[in-house]
């Protein structure tokens, strides 16, 4: 292994785990304030691929507008979906909301492959994300080098929201304790669509950035990186924003040093993501910044 | 009628008269064809599924979501097994097949039950972690290990000609196969939610803490329940294995699961009967509703949603439906019974005079 090739994948890892980071913020605040598995997350995801082909090839948008076009259709639909999948199922029992989101995610992908069929897409070739550039002796695209630093950048963002504005506040106070934060006169519905707002714009984000590194897009390709961003979440400590981030970086790392030393067992890539949950919830279920929570009667 | 135990008795026995009737029917091929046939054996295996995907999420309350996994393990028993030793260098004819493998063949109903017994042995395993967790993660982890399960049967290329599959499963003459297992593993399963396991299963639904104070053992219960309801599914899937004569790991995609969460859902959370009724009008109308992925030509006109993929918009869109508006599917927690069919024909038959009275 030359310490080129080496460097390579560090950073291959490093922004792959972003863009894990980014989808994994979505979860842990749901989950956070819901309690609740958006398992839908990563379908969203999927058409916000679908929403950016479309605006640049079919629409022929420039991509700086695209972007924007993008962000606020995927806006819509986390909004949409949250309104008729979850809020009618608020007092429901837990099983039933799950089934619920289970239902949405399959809906999300049948209705893909049923428009815009299973065939893979070509992702537009945004030029500004696409061209390669050499940083010392390893060169990487755009995309690839941009990607940590919009994740960092994002992850400021949301923090800023949640521990710094009012909506923020009330977001903190639905996810402690959500009856009593009802009782103190809180919105509870404007609290969740915000939550679904930023959920749904950083996976919008995030499906520009997965284009750009990897160029072909069908109806299944949400789901593998939605679980396994569901499990970063998970592994930072669900609930948990910045955990969310560190848990994805793991996340993507450990995936990428997987493929560089030991090659023979990439056909296992998707599967350590399921092993990382299972030690994870057997050592520490509350994740690695989780906090513990225990059971009332 | 007045349901006493002599008339259950007789109803009982008219009942299975009546379905053995048209199993032998079917079997000589005097009703039906082979596609009816097909799609009835495949409605029975999935009512076994279904039952034992009920026992788990529906009776013990834990959202499981592993059955497509377990099935794999039972499928590719029965596949490696059965398989007769002359076929068997023509499938693994890319990667040869382990040789200690490549020299054991067993008889079906061996296979069958040792797959199940695989199953059940992996959710042990399995459930040893993961049924600490609360239903949510429980969800996610019992997904992700039958995606582990599709991914090492991928991979494991000697043993189960990873992406290539296996062909030529001898299959079953009768249906009997199929009905008799099914049969057998309801009754089963009916008898073990009658029994005290039965009950603490439900208790444990109804209230972890509560069942825990009351001295039943979660632990020992949630792995009994959750790895016999994957003893059920090995068996389920490798009755599908002798169906299809054929499998490949793509058949046991995570989604395949949702199949059986539909039909639970539908037929009830929680009720044996209301699955079995399930199973059938979910198998069957899957199989109808493929009429709407070919196109479709009306007085000359070309309708143009009726496309490839169709299909399965309107299954997950019922699926939707089902849980927002229908939550206790057809029968919620009760269950069918004589008593309550015959007082539903009662009530029917004191209503009218009643009306008549009036008028």
């Amino acid at each position: 292994m030359t310490s080129q090739l080496f460097m390579q994948q560090l950073a291959n890892g490093i922004s792959l785990g972003s863009l894990y980071a980014l989808l994994a913020i979505g979860y842990t605040m749901v989950y956070g304030i819901l309690r609740l598995i958006n398992f839908a997350h990563g379908d969203i995801f999927m058409m916000a691929a679908y929403f950016m082909t479309f605006s640049i090839v079919t629409f022929k948008l420039p991509w700086y507008i695209a972007i924007i076009v993008v962000i606020i259709a995927t806006v819509a639909l986390g909004v949409l979906l949250e309104k008729v999948a979850y809020r009618p199922l608020r007092d429901a029992p837990r099983m039933s909301i799950m089934i619920s989101a289970i239902g949405a995610s399959f809906l999300f992908s049948n209705l893909a492959t049923y428009l815009f069929t299973g065939v893979p897409r070509g992702f537009p070739d945004i030029k500004v994300l696409t061209t390669t550039v050499k940083v010392g002796s390893i060169s990487l695209s755009v995309a690839t080098l941009i990607t940590p630093f919009i994740t960092l950048v994002l992850l400021y963002l949301v923090l800023f929201i949640t521990n710094k504005t009012k909506i923020g506040m009330a977001m903190r106070a639905v996810s402690r304790d959500f009856e009593t934060a009802k009782l103190m006169g809180i919105n509870i519905n404007r609290v969740i669509s915000t939550t679904f707002i930023i959920g749904s714009a950083l996976a919008a984000i995030g499906a520009i950035l997965w284009g750009s590194r990897y160029p072909s897009i069908m109806p299944l390709m949400g789901v593998m990186p939605g679980l396994k961003c569901f499990i970063a979440a998970v592994l930072g400590g669900i609930g948990n924003t910045t955990g969310a981030v560190i848990g994805g970086f793991i996340l993507g790392m450990s995936e990428i040093m997987l493929i560089t030393f030991l090659p023979s067992l990439t056909g296992y890539r998707d599967a350590i993501a399921f092993i990382i949950l299972i030690v994870v919830l057997l050592v520490k279920p509350t994740g690695l910044l989780g906090e513990k929570v225990t059971d009332k009667v | 009628m007045i349901i006493n135990k002599k008339n259950k008795l007789i109803l009982n026995i008219l009942l299975f008269l009546a379905f053995a009737t048209i199993i032998i029917l079917l079997d000589t091929n005097k009703i039906g064809d082979p596609y009816i046939k097909r799609v009835l054996n495949l409605s029975a295996i999935y009512a076994i599924v279904s039952v034992s995907m009920n026992l788990v999420n529906g009776f013990t309350g834990l959202f499981s979501l592993g059955q497509a996994g377990f099935m794999a393990i039972g499928a590719y028993t029965v596949a490696i097994f059965t398989v007769p030793l002359a076929d068997r260098a023509k499938i693994f004819y890319i990667t040869p097949q382990n040789p200690i493998l490549a020299q054991i063949e067993l008889p079906f109903v061996i296979a069958l039950i040792l797959g199940g017994l695989l199953a059940a042995l992996v959710a042990i395993l399995i459930g040893m972690p993961v049924l600490r967790l609360k239903s949510d993660y429980l969800a996610i982890a019992t997904l992700g290990f039958s995606e582990i399960i599709r991914i090492v049967f991928t991979n494991t290329k000697s043993i189960t000609n990873g992406a290539l599959g296996i062909k030529s499963i001898p299959q079953m003459p009768t249906m009997w196969v199929f009905f008799g297992v099914a049969l057998l593993a309801i009754f089963i399963i009916w008898l073990l939610i009658n029994s005290s396991y039965g009950r603490a299963f439900k208790a444990i639904r109804e209230d972890e803490v509560a069942a825990e104070a009351m001295g039943i053992n979660l632990f020992k219960h949630k792995v009994m329940s959750f790895s016999i309801g994957a003893f059920f599914a090995g068996i389920g899937g490798g009755l599908l294995a002798t169906l299809l004569a054929t499998v490949n790991p793509n058949q046991f995609y995570f989604t395949f699961t949702y199949n059986f969460l539909l039909i639970i859902v539908l037929g009830g959370m929680g009720s044996l009967s209301g699955t079995i009724i399930a199973s059938f009008v979910v198998t069957v109308g899957l199989e109808l509703l493929r009429f709407f992925d070919s196109p479709l030509t009306l007085f000359g006109v070309n309708i143009p949603l009726f496309r490839p993929g169709l299909r399965m918009v309107i299954f997950s869109l019922l699926l939707m439906v089902l849980v927002l508006f229908f939550r206790n599917g057809l029968l919620g927690q009760k269950e069918l019974s004589w008593k309550v069919i015959c007082d539903w024909f009662n009530r029917k038959k004191r209503k009218k005079p009643a009306e008549g009275g009036r008028a």
